[in-house]
């Protein structure tokens, strides 16, 4: 069984690519989400683009903490490990950087890697491993059957917050630009089509690619995001991203976001002319910012729609290029490595003949 | 003006100053030449957990011991027969370590008013008479540097920094020794800046000619070169023979090594030394944290490659949980324990063995881990072999201990030559079967299938799994299977380990003493000392502390007593006499400082009493 370890290039063998389907990528193993959970339309999209990566399944890894998304790698049928709470990044940060050539996927949730994992997230960002970060965030931990997580709004009653959380909640993408993360998307579980497009855009993006996918826990958090899966509010609750397009949401396509100075406003587009709405550009580091702190809660009054869709995308180098670059520089500038010169060093001395 | 010569056996010298005199450099420097010219040598370097710590106060003294000589040396000595002191608080810190009538050597611009009152001495002991029953050389080493440089346009400061190499080139005068190593590692420290060059070997050779014209003292001394087993030598300190050995093992197994850790006192330098050898496809990674380090060469295994972690007790805490899952994945994996005084920070610079217990059971559920220890700096080089050897052959994270003292200690060193080497066979999954990754051969050992071997995809996990399989199982009787099978993989490794040995001493006998890393030399020293005494007295010195070797208990009955110093209140004995039901009994200090050969030696004629 010949070993695919080598280089960063494409595999050449296209001739499995074009065979495998979704369903190649399923296991034998019973999938045991709760009934409803929106979990199962993550792992159908997932399973869906594995065969648009052009890698072959040997080539690919799963890797999760703990939590209830965690279970993700078991059903997938490519290598994986399903490993221990919020160290699913630092573990695939180690095998990155050791086998840069192979595709790292990364499952987790908002328990596992904005609390108990933090540190690595942040780490792994700034880092630019070219992995696939897929962020579970259903405001909750379901796990441990329901207590608040770092992304549950104030006042949130949970299980340990019986008169109301006073957490200050984490934006998980603000936290993504802060800590300088390479691509940043939003999607949700029940968007099926865009959930799959923003995969896909994702798992093209060569560097940290940072996907928060709103994912609805029908037993401890249900309804969560309802406001903008419900048909009634979706539209005028969400702002759907697109590259070089204005920023329009709206039942009718009426309403517009103008920035004005730094100051994002919604508009009426019966007032205001689209010419002079803010058109997206997922190049702009500075508008990237502001638009991950549409955040607003959609209770109040004069609040900003949800973007979905990518934030930010950036082209920067990757920590185990420059690994492997420096590795081959220093066998270029002395030589591979002879281990009896190295025992040896440089000051011997004789004893006897 | 001529002098006479005198023969020595052997000399313990203390080299001790401000933490920013460069004492360090200069005690590895009068190493490295005596052990270039050949004696067998032993180092302890002893500085404080501050990097500057207050000028001239006793909190700020950094020492470096060694004993060097013409027989066999194995420990840096009890205590010294020359004192370097560079100020009054370094003569303070050191002076109980001076043999009665040793020789001090005092830079006497360091015990000026200020420098007293720093210290704490009301009068200085250069006039108080407690220097009646030594040989004091008193040397203005400030004035001397500044006079040797008094036309090189350098700052005072700047003069003052090479002050160091005035005292060197004094010893080196003092002992006969060559300065050309010396100069030839000034040239190279200094590649590129004349000045500094020509600066420091100038008062270099001034501290050698100032011992040859002046009067300060009559006698200079020989110390021949000792009678070390035949064959090449080099000088090598423990965290770099680590390091060595790591590379060594993953050039002999072919996988290529990654390391990943967090800086901590004292385990960073073989993060430093691996960084250095990155031709040899050695990747180092900082993590950001202890759990980061762990879990990274975690991914690395997983990938194939030889994944290695190094940190201190602190540190070694933080990894527990991910230990766990190397050990439940049965991934090969080495977590290093450069131990250092605890508990909690402790005492990050000074040594001792506390975390044994640790090692041995520290993880959470029952997560049995092979525990092997390391004895001497140059035995750090086969130690980190041979913990590598046995994580590849029997896919297991093992932990490796060492600690501040070997760590930082040197010693020469009969390298080795890669051929004689053993190998080391990676057990990697082949064959088109049906890949299981939990089914195992007769050690208990699985197979190891890595990412891209078509066919052989799998998933593992922290979670029970079902014997064979791997699947999640929560099954009650699948669980204590598994839990039995991973202890008995563990125990089976004994069956290939080579049997326990009297290292030193009596095959039978009264004393039976047992120890473990670190001590190796002064146990050496004492049991040999007592044994030319005619007492009945056996050491043997454990490597493999989990498993044990199969014969231990043989070696244990033919002796009355057992023995065990430790730098750690009783944990080896507590582990021998659970599992031999023998009455061993703890020979313990705990004061982040080695064992001197008298209280080994003390504690075995009490015993055999």
């Amino acid at each position: 069984m010949p070993l695919k370890t080598g280089g960063f290039s494409m595999s050449t063998e296209t001739a499995e690519e074009v065979t495998l389907k979704p369903k190649d990528f399923a296991t034998d193993q019973d999938v045991r989400w709760c009934p409803g959970c929106g979990d199962y339309s993550i792992l159908k999209q997932v399973q869906s683009i594995m065969p648009s990566l052009g890698k072959d399944k040997e080539d690919i890894v799963f890797i999760s903490g703990i939590g209830c998304s965690s279970r993700f790698p078991y059903y997938m049928d490519t290598y994986g490990m399903h490993s221990i709470h919020g160290r699913a990044t630092a573990i695939a940060s180690g095998l990155k950087i050791s086998r840069p050539e192979l595709s790292v996927w990364i499952i987790t949730g908002d328990g596992d890697s904005l609390s108990i994992g933090g540190n690595h997230l942040i780490h792994m960002m700034r880092r630019n491993f070219d992995v696939n970060v897929l962020l579970f965030n259903n405001e909750i931990y379901g796990l441990t059957k329901g207590q608040y997580s770092p992304t549950s709004p104030e006042g949130k009653i949970t299980k340990s917050t019986p008169i109301g959380s006073i957490d200050h909640p984490f934006n998980p993408l603000k936290l993504c630009m802060g800590a300088d993360s390479t691509f940043i998307a939003r999607t949700m579980d029940r968007d099926p089509k865009h959930q799959r497009e923003i995969l896909l855009r994702g798992s093209q993006h060569v560097g940290t690619s940072m996907i928060e996918i709103y994912q609805n826990c029908n037993v401890f958090n249900d309804g969560a995001f309802e406001v903008y899966t419900n048909k009634q509010t979706k539209e005028d609750e969400t702002l759907y991203l697109e590259q070089g397009k204005p920023l329009i949401f709206g039942k009718e396509k009426d309403q517009g976001i103008k920035l004005d100075g730094s100051n994002p406003t919604v508009v009426s587009l019966s007032d205001v002319s689209e010419d002079e709405l803010w058109v997206h550009d997922e190049h702009d580091k500075f508008k990237a910012q502001l638009l991950t702190t549409f955040f607003d809660n959609p209770a109040d009054e004069n609040h900003l729609p949800r973007p979905f869709g990518v934030f930010y995308s950036e082209d920067r180098f990757r920590y185990e290029e420059a690994a492997q670059a420096q590795t081959e520089e220093a066998t270029e500038k002395k030589g591979k490595g002879d281990l009896e010169v190295l025992l040896r060093g440089k000051n011997v001395w004789k004893v006897g003949d | 003006m001529v002098k006479e010569v005198e023969e020595k056996r052997e000399v313990t010298i203390v080299f001790a100053g401000d933490s920013g005199d460069g004492i360090q450099l200069t005690g590895t420097q009068f190493t490295n030449t005596n052990a270039l010219f050949g004696n067998d040598i032993s180092t302890f370097p002893n500085y404080p957990a501050e990097i500057r710590a207050p000028q001239g106060t006793v909190a700020g003294v950094s020492g470096f011991q060694l004993k060097f000589g013409s027989v066999e040396v194995a420990t840096p000595g009890d205590s010294c027969d020359v004192l370097v002191a560079m100020n009054a608080a370094a003569f303070k810190v050191n002076f109980p370590r001076l043999k009665k009538h040793g020789t001090v050597i005092l830079n006497t611009d360091g015990f000026n008013a200020r420098n007293l009152k720093l210290a704490g001495y009301e009068e200085s002991p250069i006039e108080d008479h407690s220097l009646d029953d030594y040989r004091t050389i008193q040397i203005d080493v400030t004035k001397m540097t500044r006079t040797a440089l008094v036309d090189s346009g350098m700052g005072k400061k700047e003069i003052d920094r090479s002050r160091n190499m005035f005292v060197l080139g004094f010893l080196y005068y003092m002992y006969n020794r060559d300065l050309r190593g010396t100069e030839e590692f000034i040239k190279q420290k200094f590649a590129g800046k004349k000045d500094l060059i020509d600066a420091n070997i100038r008062v270099l050779k001034a501290g050698y000619h100032f011992g040859d014209t002046s009067e300060t003292f009559t006698s200079r001394y020989n110390v021949k070169a000792a009678q070390l087993k035949a064959g090449e030598y080099r000088s090598i300190m423990g965290n770099q023979a680590t390091a060595l050995g790591l590379i060594a093992a993953s050039q002999k197994s072919g996988l290529d090594l990654f390391y990943g850790s967090y800086p901590i006192t004292p385990a960073s330098d073989i993060l430093h030394e691996l960084a250095k050898h990155k031709n040899f496809g050695v990747k180092t990674f900082q993590a950001e944290d202890e759990i980061a380090a762990i879990c990274s060469i975690i991914g690395a295994s997983f990938g194939g490659k030889l994944g290695v972690t190094a940190s201190s007790g602190p540190g070694i805490a933080l990894k527990g949980e991910a230990m766990g899952l190397g050990m439940i994945l049965e991934l090969p994996m080495v977590v290093i324990n450069v131990q250092r005084g605890g508990p909690s920070t402790g005492l990050p610079t000074k040594t001792e063995q506390a975390d044994l217990l640790q090692a041995v059971y520290g993880r959470n559920g029952e997560a049995p881990m092979p525990v092997i220890a390391a004895k001497s700096p140059s035995d750090c080089f086969q130690a980190a072999y041979e913990a590598c050897q046995i994580a590849i052959e029997h896919m297991t994270p093992v932990i490796l201990l060492s600690d501040g003292y070997i760590a930082n200690g040197s010693e020469p060193w009969n390298f080795p030559h890669p051929k004689d080497l053993k190998k080391i066979k990676p057990k990697m999954a082949s064959g088109d079967a049906t890949y299981l990754p939990y089914k195992r051969d007769e050690n208990l050992v699985r197979d190891w299938a890595i990412p891209g071997q078509k066919g052989k995809e799998h998933r593992i996990g922290g979670l029970e799994k079902e014997d064979e399989t791997g699947n999640v199982s929560y099954d009650p009787e699948n669980h204590e299977k598994m839990v039995k099978i991973r202890a008995e993989k563990i125990n089976k490794i004994a069956d290939s380990l080579p049997a326990a040995a009297i290292d030193h001493g009596k095959e039978k006998g009264d004393v039976l003493v047992i120890g473990w890393g670190s001590t190796f030399g002064v146990i050496k020293t004492a049991v040999n000392q007592c044994c030319d005494e005619g007492i009945s007295v056996g050491h043997v010195h454990l490597r493999h502390i989990h498993p044990m070797p199969h014969n231990l208990a043989e070696l244990i009955k033919n002796f009355k007593h057992v023995i065990i110093p430790e730098m750690n209140s009783g944990q080896l004995s507590k582990l021998i006499r659970e599992k031999f039901l023998v009455n061993a009994e703890g020979i313990n200090k705990i004061q982040g400082v080695p064992f001197s050969t008298q209280e080994i030696v003390d504690a075995i004629k009490n015993r055999r009493l």
